[in-house]
């Protein structure tokens, strides 16, 4: 099938929107689920689809939010746990797709917000702008149930799939450059405490 | 002491404390000198193992499993050491989250790659700046002692941790 006759592709699916789509996921949620956002626009939304207790926000280390979300997999290993993240962050940190295939977390699914853009540093054009396909990327790495969301609906069975079935998952996104819907409170205690106090564990 | 513990080397003693205190997730990015350590660790079904491919993702991955409940522990060299810097004052500290490392000391007593020496020469500055409590064990006596208390600290104070392995203990005949 050559590029262009490929539908499932990211040059063959839908543009659509961050911040819609992460109140779909977090609707779709049933309670107890774990969400890490990696920084600037990809936490901004989250923080904005309502502070529910099992978010954790990033307020730096760019990139890590796969690795992050790894690490609470593995310590929760009965929690279903949701790695948000942007096109340019995870270019970062593109090891981390083996990681995650080599450990295998059954409960574990990546989400990658893909605009091809680094939106909040003025929207310079990312690698997948031009040539990167971070889908293909992830089911180099091994991560076999990678795929790119086609429209709203696809995506919501995509994260249906990642809720009842055994990952780990890596769903493609993609998505425009507008703004995220809000903008996360800045105190990284408070939000550490939170999470592990929705995680259920003490401190 | 007894004779038995008196033949015990470091990374026998570094496993039994680790144990000790709970700490079951390992996640290196691999070394020579920790090689034994990493042998022992990998044998030993008590401790889940991660072998990311970078120290960033070390860090990220222990530092997730602490906020899940799970103590780890992070291994590297000198020169991973000095890839983690933003990960250290941007995640470990401000979040307060108790990342222990265990960094094998490379560049000083004997070292022949110029790179080596100079990047070890990064690795206390910067500990300091971040204000990480930090410690390098020299002696196998000291072993049992200072990584029990180091854990122990970093997860009473809510605070990242670097306990040193220096050539004096990993190279020099005991």
């Amino acid at each position: 099938m050559s590029k262009t006759e490929d539908k499932t592709g990211r040059d063959g699916v839908k543009v659509m929107n961050r911040s819609a789509l992460t109140r779909r996921l977090v609707a779709r949620l049933n309670a107890e689920e774990a969400v890490v956002a990696g920084i600037g626009n990809t936490n901004f939304d989250l923080w904005a689809s309502g502070q529910r207790p099992q978010n954790f926000y990033m307020l730096g280390t760019m990139g890590l939010a796969t690795s992050i979300a790894l690490g609470v997999s593995l310590a929760q290993p009965d929690r279903k746990i949701f790695a948000l993240d942007g096109d340019g962050s995870i270019l970062m940190q593109l090891g981390s797709l083996g990681t995650v295939a080599t450990t295998a977390p059954k409960n574990l699914a990546v989400i990658i917000w893909d605009n091809g853009l680094y939106q909040i540093t003025g929207s310079q054009k990312t690698l997948t702008s031009s040539s990167v396909d971070l889908v293909a990327m992830a089911k180099a790495a091994g991560i076999a149930q990678g795929e790119w969301a086609r429209d709203e609906e696809h995506f919501d069975a995509l994260v249906d799939k990642a809720l009842n079935g055994d990952g780990p998952w890596f769903i493609g996104v993609r998505i425009d450059g507008e703004k995220a819907a809000g903008t996360t409170e800045r105190d990284p205690v408070k939000i550490r405490l939170n999470f592990m106090q929705g995680l259920g564990v003490g401190t | 002491m007894s004779s038995v513990e008196d033949k015990e080397v470091w990374p026998e003693i570094v496993l039994r404390i680790l144990k000790a205190n709970d700490v079951s997730l390992i996640a290196y990015v691999p070394d020579n000198v920790l090689s034994p350590l990493i042998r022992l660790l990998h044998a030993d079904p008590y401790f889940t193992v991660v072998v990311p491919s970078r120290e960033e993702e070390v860090i990220g991955i222990v530092a997730g499993a602490y906020m899940g409940g799970r103590r780890g522990i992070a291994l590297m060299q000198t020169s991973g050491f000095a890839t983690i810097a933003n990960a250290l004052a941007s995640l470990a500290c401000p979040f307060q989250i108790p990342v222990v490392m265990m960094i094998s000391e490379r560049g000083t007593l004997g070292e022949f790659q110029q790179g080596q020496a100079m990047v070890c020469r990064t690795m206390r500055p910067v500990l300091q700046s971040l204000g990480i409590e930090h410690f390098a064990i020299q002696e196998t006596a000291h072993v049992e002692f200072v990584v029990d208390k180091m854990i122990r600290q970093a997860f009473s104070t809510q605070a990242p941790a670097a306990v040193i392995l220096s050539p004096l203990l990993t190279k020099r005949p005991h």
